[in-house]
């Protein structure tokens, strides 16, 4: 299954969720923000959402900035 | 005024707290994070600055990363205050803003949708928009604006906590270019009016204090600084200094001399 992950495309397992995808990219368990196709998955949710192929997921975290 | 027992003067002891939707700030500095050389000299700065919280920006998470603002933020006790850089519509600020509320587990946000990347100034039309929007969905909102003073006050009118007007774009340093204007929206707003861009060196921190601002935002002007962390400590002393000043009462400025000794006799 295709799903882009942070504007990349990836290559994901069927049944991948949320809280997957973020630890492939970050071992930070605080200060971690995910949307699916723009809307945001609260963290209490990362573990039961399962990504869908040709979602959109975007992790974000806090930067220097403003 | 200084009692005689304690030694200690007025001025020692003053309080005159910062309060934004009802919670209280001690410093009336609030630093940006953007700009520092490394995030070892971005925490000497913070805490040199005196700064009880700090913008962030979201982003993506870079798996190369070495280090986070995050981490600086919880090892210098400073809270975080995410804002929505980088966003150019209302539809963009509003879901940085949501992301950012999750990250971080703030309500509070700074609001910032830029027009161009040249300028980077505020767009009017989609601030206002996105202010209040993210009100009605319980943000407390301080929203960076331009120096309008109608502009401003339809931002309080919608609900903003505070109105950050600029004194020059994000990072030119080039100080309050408007203070008539600055001191229009002092006069009229009765959320927090905070400095927000332009500031270049102390003095124009002082000046924004004595024009009657609330507090001052500032990043680059400490970040970029030769010695940011020296920088950071002018910021704190001016800022200081200009709200004195302001609560003090300037004298009025006179075309001749006004003799500051008694005539001599005779």
């Amino acid at each position: 299954m295709n799903a882009i992950i942070n504007g990349e495309p990836r290559q994901l397992a069927p049944d991948t969720t949320v809280a997957d995808v973020v630890r492939s990219l970050t071992r930070a368990e605080s200060g971690v923000a995910v949307a699916v196709n723009d809307e945001v998955v609260p963290k209490t949710d990362w573990a039961r959402t399962v990504v869908s192929p040709d979602d959109r997921v975007d992790v974000l975290t806090a930067v220097q900035g403003g | 005024m200084t009692d005689a027992a304690t030694g200690t003067t007025r001025a020692d002891t003053f309080e005159d707290p910062l309060v934004i939707a009802g919670e209280k700030f001690h410093s009336r500095l609030i630093m940006g994070t953007g700009g520092a050389p490394s995030l070892h000299v971005l925490a000497d700065a913070l805490r040199a600055s005196g700064t009880e919280m700090t913008t962030v920006a979201m982003r993506r998470v870079d798996p190369n990363a070495q280090g986070s603002v995050w981490d600086v933020l919880r090892e210098t006790g400073v809270r975080p205050l995410p804002n929505t850089a980088g966003c150019f519509t209302a539809v963009d600020a509003l879901r940085t803003a949501r992301l950012g509320r999750e990250a971080l587990e703030t309500n509070w946000v700074k609001l910032e949708v830029v027009a161009d990347e040249r300028t980077l100034l505020p767009d009017p039309v989609e601030t206002l928009d996105a202010a209040e929007r993210l009100v009605d969905e319980g943000f407390v909102v301080l929203a960076y604006t331009n120096d309008d003073p109608v502009l401003a006050r339809r931002l309080a009118q919608v609900g903003c906590a505070a109105v950050m007007p600029l004194g020059a774009p994000i990072g030119s340093g080039m100080g309050i270019r408007n203070p008539h204007n600055i001191e229009l929206i002092v006069e009229e707003l009765d959320v927090p009016v905070i400095l927000d861009a332009g500031i270049g060196t102390a003095s124009d921190a002082a000046l924004a204090m004595e024009l009657g601002c609330d507090a001052v935002l500032l990043a680059t002007a400490v970040t970029r600084a030769q010695d940011p962390v020296l920088m950071a400590h002018a910021m704190r002393e001016a800022v200081s200094a200009g709200r004195r000043a302001r609560l003090a009462g300037r004298i009025p400025i006179r075309r001749y001399a006004h003799a500051s000794s008694p005539p001599r006799e005779g």
